[in-house]
């Protein structure tokens, strides 16, 4: 079943034509891939779908409703979370506080909360701490953590894996897969080995077009393909 | 929501404390009309300060019309006190009359203008102040035009009135403070002003004050988490224009008279911009900390050079700079001193310095 469609989608900024034709359907369950050289219009594409900029021509459905002209909080309220590729988390608040913001409440639903300091320990203990105060890799769990403190139907996340060393690459992977055991994830990725180990389908978006979609295992198998569009060498 | 409090965060709440202490005990620690007239303005003005500061400080809107706020409430109740003579009723209608008008202009203005950019946005709450100021001088047959008006405040606070009297029906003095009306009319401005401080303080401190200073921090992030910053910035200034309202009214009850300069005019909106820039913006307590200094050297700067100048006679040039006209001058200079040496005001600079647990 399609959780989000990208109905021919092209964006603007200022005059210029960053996405001429974006069409991609998410389906739920699992984390979606797409990959790019770098300035291809993933990112782009992302801020897109949560309304930051606004697509035209072209449109957006998240489960079969027209979200194109729905300001971005009202995208966010139906379920929608962005982890921005700067991690867009608020340095001048605490963990606690940086978290509490996302929760529909105002309060924190303890399950959810034991998980995620089970996923990211260092959540818990830096609970009092100003986010300015972390780690690059600890500000990135923390971007993750306001994603998952409530319940989602999709998280959108933008190169999670920059700049971070590779053993909290290897437990953001771990987070990651538990995550997309109970939500979808459309992950904007240019780290191909740690694509290649989450996803289940993908796209490959260039000069602001997809140049490719289908499944990630057919994609690993064909070296030819990879070295096309990604520069891969085999 | 907490946050371990630093070294520096405890000096600055341990100061207010003891200007908290200072206010409450004013009328028996610094016995003369003068001094309770300097003690009142000072409350006031803490939340007045304050109250921008939740705009400012907390959300990163700039507004040159909280005066006009301010003054809504202040001729509210002088106007319904002229009008319906000096009863609480006349209080009460006056107040909930100010808060009334401002939160219809606070919200059309916020509604309107809050979408465009911070310098549009200043510019047309600039344009709003001079509205409410021409307003005031024009319809001088509400307002008494640029003479205000001048009316009496409810019984209890006339200075005549005796609070408590001894066999011979004289006021009993509590350590040599008469108890009357002067002293009934303090404590009504105290008691209120640190009513409305504490609510803003449980506003920040609640889970919308959180939202604040995440808009302020970054507005698409904010957007992004999933709150509309347009709505949230609208309350604010909602909420700050109301309690800059009350504000009024307070100050209007105390001084018995209510015109353009006590109330509307630039130079207090001047004042407010820097008793919360002196104190720090985004914390509260820096208003506290604005407003007092401010306050302070408005009052007794030009005494205190007056002394310094007699002192020092016979010295060459330095009497001569000390002159008591001078003293804005010299007020100019220590502004230049503090913002120098505090760039985040005195409440952010001290709290940073001492952020050791």
């Amino acid at each position: 079943m399609t959780l989000l469609s990208l109905n021919s989608m092209k964006t603007n900024i200022g005059q210029y034509s960053v996405l001429h034709d974006i069409s991609i359907n998410v389906p739920e369950g699992g984390v979606f891939v797409l990959l790019g050289r770098n300035g291809a219009g993933k990112t782009t594409t992302l801020r897109s779908i949560m309304g930051l900029w606004k697509p035209s021509p072209g449109s957006v459905t998240f489960r079969g409703q027209d979200i194109t002209n729905l300001h971005t909080a009202d995208i966010a309220r139906l379920g929608i979370a962005f982890v921005p590729e700067n991690m867009g988390i608020f340095g001048g608040l605490t963990i606690e506080e940086n978290l509490i913001l996302a929760t529909k409440t105002g309060q924190f639903d303890q399950t959810r909360l034991d998980r995620v300091w089970e996923l990211f320990p260092a959540m818990k203990t830096f609970w009092t701490k100003q986010a300015w105060s972390l780690s690059g890799g600890q500000k990135q769990m923390l971007a993750v953590s306001r994603a998952i403190i409530e319940q989602r139907d999709l998280i959108l996340i933008d190169e999670p894996t920059k700049g971070l060393a590779p053993s909290i690459i290897d437990a953001m992977a771990d987070a990651f897969r538990e995550i997309s055991e109970t939500t979808t994830i459309l992950l904007v990725e240019q780290n191909f080995q740690f694509a290649k180990s989450l996803g289940r389908d993908m796209a490959v978006i260039d000069d602001g077009r997809i140049a490719h979609a289908g499944t990630m295992a057919d994609f690993v198998a064909d070296k030819e393909l990879q070295e096309s569009l990604l520069s891969l060498s085999a | 929501m907490t946050t371990i409090p630093t070294k520096g965060d405890r000096i600055v709440k341990a100061a207010v404390l003891i200007i908290a202490g200072l206010l409450l005990f004013a009328p028996f620690l610094f016995q003369d009309i003068r001094s309770l007239e300097v003690a009142a303005r000072i409350c006031v003005f803490i939340v007045l300060v304050a109250s921008y500061d939740l705009l400012i400080g907390y959300t990163g809107i700039v507004s040159f019309a909280h005066t006009m706020f301010f003054g809504f409430g202040a001729y509210g109740a002088a106007i319904s006190l002229k009008q319906m003579g000096p009863g609480w009723d006349a209080v009460v209608v006056g107040a909930l009359s100010g808060v009334l008008v401002s939160t219809i202009v606070a919200i059309a203005i916020g509604l309107l203008s809050l979408r465009v950019k911070a310098i549009f946005f200043a510019m047309i709450t600039l344009a709003a102040a001079s509205v409410a100021m021409v307003l005031a001088s024009q319809l001088s047959q509400f307002t008494g035009g640029e003479d205000g008006i001048t009316y009496k405040t409810p019984d209890i606070f006339k200075t005549a009135t005796k609070l408590m009297v001894d066999d011979n029906n004289k006021v009993v003095r509590l350590f040599g403070v008469k108890l009357n009306g002067k002293l009934a009319a303090y404590y009504f401005v105290f008691a209120t002003c640190l009513m409305l401080f504490l609510v803003m303080l449980r506003l920040v401190g609640s889970p919308i004050g959180t939202v604040l200073k995440a808009i302020r921090e970054n507005e698409a992030r904010a957007e992004a988490v999933g709150y509309r910053v347009v709505a949230y910035r609208t309350f604010v200034f909602c909420i700050a224009a109301i309690i800059a309202s009350l504000a009024g009214t307070i100050y209007a009850m105390w001084l018995k008279y209510t015109g353009p300069d006590t109330t509307l005019s630039f130079t207090i909106m001047i004042d407010i911009l820097l008793m919360v820039v002196i104190g720090g913006m985004g914390t509260l307590w820096g208003a506290v900390i604005g407003a007092v200094l401010l306050v302070l050297a408005q009052y007794y700067l030009r005494d205190l050079m007056g002394t310094a100048a007699e002192a020092l006679h016979g010295i060459p040039i330095l009497p001569y700079a000390l002159e008591p006209d001078r003293w804005l001058f010299w007020l100019g200079i220590i502004f230049i001193l503090l913002v120098y040496f505090f760039p985040k005001g005195i409440a952010g600079t001290i709290a940073e310095r001492g952020a050791k647990p």
